[in-house]
């Protein structure tokens, strides 16, 4: 990404590479099923958006000097009775424009579910690795740990978790800390899925002659793992990760729907749910409507491209 | 096969004890109980005297013992938050939940199992295929909003039905309330019900669906057309009956994971059930009440695992095998 342009060997190759990426049977498949394309399309938008969502938003919901109460209520694409302004999804009962809120509270709802699949990956990968490599003692112990925690729903878990997290960090702190707890609590309890996958296809890897080579020439347990299992075992964790993701945002929504996530000063798409269900009943659905459509939008073409990436990436279905 | 039911036996009894080794260690280690009980003003001798009527000043393993001891009993202390029973709080708001979770799990099924039917037998019809792709929206649904969107119609819109709450409720016994005898109640319960089941219910209607399909190609189903018999007859007493195995072992597996979801199902309705008793307890930090909910839900998941294991013995006669003597394959 430097301004500095290529020098014309280097953007041959660049151009050769991508070529070579358009033509292989991975992006064959995705052109061909329009449903893949379509949710690729709405997550790359949201995803856009709400990464440039303090050059996008008309207004800055969190800053009180923009916020003025006379734009209370205001339905969307009409002009406010008072002031005049107009607001593309009308605004809230504290005049904060909906549409602004939206893209600020999708930042918090894609970095959540972001970090928190990558918290789980990383822990569940790194366990499943270890459990199939050593075996033995090690083996049991985490996998029974993982059949423990699989008997309860992961959203139980993750409350849990977010109420023990709670109750350890001093009540001045919790608003601050919300979202990183958030994070731990879905990304513990979003592991087991990881560690089981990896666990059985690095039982089926470590036997096979390369690894027993790597044995051979001496490289560590650590290495071996690393370097030569682990980039043989990714395919399916790439698909329980697109998976994943969606369940994480849900789940985020959920607990902070639940008032056990996100807090007001930082909504998420979950806490503007929670907030907009409070007006509902008095008629101002545009408060409620907008954010929950986003956020199934956001879930649904998520699902819909793992869907097809599982297809895509299994050798058995082609 | 003794051998088996003992191991299950004991894996279960392990599971709780380390489910209660998590509740014990998140009241012992989790906030200080007494800051949270006490107000603004307090003496030291207020909070020496707290502390002794909680056993906070006992060694730690004098205390876990305690907890157990008290646990086995129900017992699980003080709320932080209400200053009562956590075991009258429970009691008390048990039988909401376990109603909700009934009458959801019996919409689960007998709607699961009718559509599931439908869309095998007419599965090339219209409305089949749009039952099938409207599941896929369904599951795809939070049930958070599921159950926004059906107070939004029915309560909102329409005015038929309550939005929150549990109507009127009657005594049962003097310990058990229920919401089965008033028009109010019943009322009260179709909308958390269906936001519960409906999950559940998307799940067995494809199951039943794919077990269907798959018993409708065998031999005998051809038979039982060909020896004459009427389209009914084939299809529920030769067919479903043939489907109904897995069906009934991923319905009580599913029983808990609707005990778990009732939480979200209650935190929209108001359903004073012990799911919201759970939600509230997390945002106060109560802890007493998050543990005693935890071990009262672990008991309620590792039994049902437990039965719905030993039911495969009962209904599936290949695996009374002994594993340790004969190898089956």
């Amino acid at each position: 990404m430097s301004d500095t342009p290529l020098s014309p060997v280097r953007e041959a190759r660049a151009m050769r590479r991508l070529k070579r990426a358009w033509d292989s049977d991975f992006a064959y498949s995705f052109r061909r099923a329009p449903v893949a394309v379509i949710s690729f399309l709405v997550v790359l938008t949201l995803v856009l958006a709400a990464v440039f969502a303090p050059l996008i938003a008309p207004h800055d919901p969190f800053d009180p000097a923009t916020l003025n109460l006379m734009n209370g209520f205001t339905p969307p694409g009409e002009a406010n009775a008072f002031t005049g302004e107009f607001f593309l999804m009308g605004t809230d009962d504290q005049g904060r424009d909906v549409f602004s809120t939206i893209l600020f509270g999708m930042r918090i709802s894609l970095f959540v579910g972001f970090a928190a699949v990558l918290l789980a990956m990383v822990i569940g990968v790194t366990l499943g690795l270890v459990a199939a490599y050593i075996g033995g003692w090690t083996e049991t112990i985490i996998m029974r740990i993982a059949d423990v925690q699989l008997t309860f729903p992961a959203i139980l878990v993750a409350m849990l978790i977010f109420g023990i997290a709670k109750g350890i960090t001093p009540p001045e702190y919790r608003d601050q800390m919300a979202i990183w707890v958030l994070i731990l609590a879905i990304g513990l309890s979003d592991w087991v899925q990881f560690a089981r996958v990896v666990r059985g296809a690095t039982l089926v890897e470590k036997n096979k002659e390369y690894v027993q080579a790597a044995r051979m020439i001496g490289r560590s347990g650590p290495g071996i793992m690393l370097r030569h299992i682990l980039p043989n075992v990714l395919n399916p964790v790439l698909v329980i990760a697109t998976i994943s993701l969606a369940l994480a945002i849900i789940a985020e929504a959920t607990l902070s729907f639940l008032g056990v996530g996100a807090p007001p000063t930082k909504p998420s798409l979950g806490t503007l749910i929670r907030i907009g269900q409070e007006f509902m009943f008095s008629g101002e659905w545009w408060i409620l409507f907008f954010p929950a459509v986003t956020l199934l939008a956001l879930a649904l073409s998520i699902n819909l491209l793992g869907d097809w990436l599982r297809d895509a990436l299994n050798p058995r279905l082609r | 096969m003794l051998a088996y039911i003992i191991r299950r036996v004991a894996q279960s009894i392990l599971v709780l004890l380390v489910v209660g080794l998590v509740a014990f260690s998140m009241f012992r280690f989790v906030g200080d109980p007494v800051d949270n009980m006490l107000g603004q003003e307090r003496t030291q001798a207020d909070i020496e005297r707290l502390r002794e009527t909680l056993g906070l000043d006992q060694p730690f393993p004098v205390q876990y013992w305690r907890f157990l001891e008290q646990a086995a009993q129900g017992n699980f202390g003080l709320s932080y938050r209400q200053g009562r029973e956590v075991g009258d709080i429970l009691l008390e708001r048990l039988p909401a939940t376990l109603e909700l979770a009934f009458v959801s799990g019996i919409f689960a099924m007998v709607a699961g199992i009718g559509l599931g039917v439908f869309t095998a037998i007419r599965r090339r019809g219209v409305a089949a295929n749009a039952i099938m792709t409207l599941s896929l929206v369904g599951v795809s649904l939070p049930t958070f909003l599921i159950g926004i969107l059906l107070i939004y119609l029915f309560s909102v819109e329409l005015g038929w039905l309550p939005s929150f709450g549990r109507g009127a409720v009657t005594s049962v016994g003097g310990w058990w309330t229920t919401g089965f005898l008033t028009e109010s109640g019943l009322k009260a319960l179709i909308l958390p019900a269906i936001t519960l089941g409906l999950y559940q219910m998307t799940l067995i209607m494809r199951l039943v669906r794919t077990e269907m399909l798959e018993v409708l190609r065998q031999d005998y189903i051809r038979f039982a057309r060909a020896r004459g018999l009427r389209e009914r007859a084939i299809n529920f007493h030769h067919a479903l009956k043939n489907t109904l195995v897995p069906v009934i072992t991923i319905t009580g597996l599913q029983l808990g994971s609707i005990i778990a979801f009732a939480i979200i199902t209650e935190t929209v309705f108001q359903w004073p059930g012990v799911g919201l008793l759970f939600i509230n307890a997390i945002q106060f930090v109560d802890i007493p009440v998050m543990a005693a909910y935890l071990m009262l839900i672990s008991v309620m998941f590792v039994g049902i695992n437990l039965i719905v294991d030993l039911l495969y013995f009962a209904i599936d006669p290949r695996l009374r095998v002994d594993r340790t003597s004969g190898k089956t394959t």
